[in-house]
């Protein structure tokens, strides 16, 4: 159940995360990009766990169920768009794209 | 007596099967977010000659952005807590304090906004300004929403008190406004971060 603890923890943790994200990016750090998205799904679970209480309560099971299909699907999306566009540029040479764009200037 | 925690039982198990809808509403709302932060990855490279993310964001004043909405979801739990306590007083205050919080984001958003459009950036510079645009204008759209919530249950909790309606709608609300902070997140990671990198 929501107590006052979880709202706190929740809170001091995902201000902890925010500026480690924050500071890997203004400092350069080599590795910022591993790090910024590290720490962004580590802050996913932080808030769906001290913030929603997920996991607790009657309906965990389906609850659970719900979000792990709407995550498979942000990937799809996200990941299979990215996918999709990175493979159009590679498979098409700069001849084949000069003419498609001439094509649709006609 | 039996009567009576029958009642209760079942407005108990009432209550959870509301806050499931919601959460499949919610989660159908990630999904909204998901095909725009997909246009915005796509598009993010597509700068038309105009300015890249790096030229335009500045970083410190996303972070202080980033905190203040970060703080209203704290709030917003406290003001939970005092609602199941049956704090009257303490659960105005709070929603008070997140509405400040909230309005305080959406104006730091806005100013944001109106000074890239005043310098010539807004969504019709590039396909990333449009994919920018149409996806944190989207989490600011929700924040309005938020904010309007707010209002209302400030005005129906001070007249009516903390009826089990109320609890149930505040309850609600707080899902809304923790799942519009952790799409933020995404938002200050993939656009603000990303984009200095």
């Amino acid at each position: 159940m929501a107590t006052f603890n979880s709202y706190l923890s929740g809170f001091i943790l995902s201000i902890a995360l925010t500026l480690a994200a924050y500071f890997a990016v203004t400092s350069h750090s080599a590795d910022a990009l591993w790090v910024i998205f590290g720490v962004a799904i580590v802050q996913l679970f932080v808030q769906l766990v001290f913030f929603l209480h997920i996991g607790k309560g009657a309906d965990r099971g389906w609850t659970w169920l719900f979000l792990s299909f709407a995550l498979l699907v942000v990937f799809i999306v996200v990941g299979g768009s990215l996918w999709i566009m990175a493979n159009l540029n590679y498979n098409m040479t700069s001849d084949q794209m000069n003419a498609s764009m001439l094509d649709q200037a006609e | 007596m039996a009567n009576i925690s029958l009642q209760k039982l079942t407005a108990h198990h009432d209550d959870t099967k509301t806050a499931f809808g919601f959460w499949v509403y919610i989660m159908t709302d990630c999904i909204l977010f998901a095909g725009l932060f997909a246009a915005y990855a796509v598009l993010r490279g597509n700068t038309f000659g105009g300015p890249a993310g790096k030229d335009i964001f500045s970083l410190p004043f996303v972070l202080a952005e980033t905190l203040i909405l970060l703080t209203s979801s704290f709030t917003c739990g406290l003001s939970v807590l005092a609602a199941r306590a049956g704090k009257k007083g303490q659960v105005i205050g709070w929603l008070i304090v997140t509405f400040l919080l909230g309005a305080s984001f959406l104006a730091m958003e806005l100013t944001e906004f109106s000074g890239l459009i005043a310098d010539g950036n807004g969504p019709q510079r590039s396909g990333f300004l449009s994919s920018f645009f149409t996806l944190v204008g989207t989490h600011g759209l929700h924040i309005t929403a938020g904010l309007i919530w707010i209002a209302v249950l400030l005005f129906f909790i001070a007249k009516r008190g903390l009826t089990p309606g109320m609890q149930r709608k505040l309850t609600l609300f707080s899902m809304f406004w923790h799942f519009l902070d952790i799409v933020w997140i995404f938002i200050f990671t993939i656009v603000y971060l990303y984009g200095n990198i």
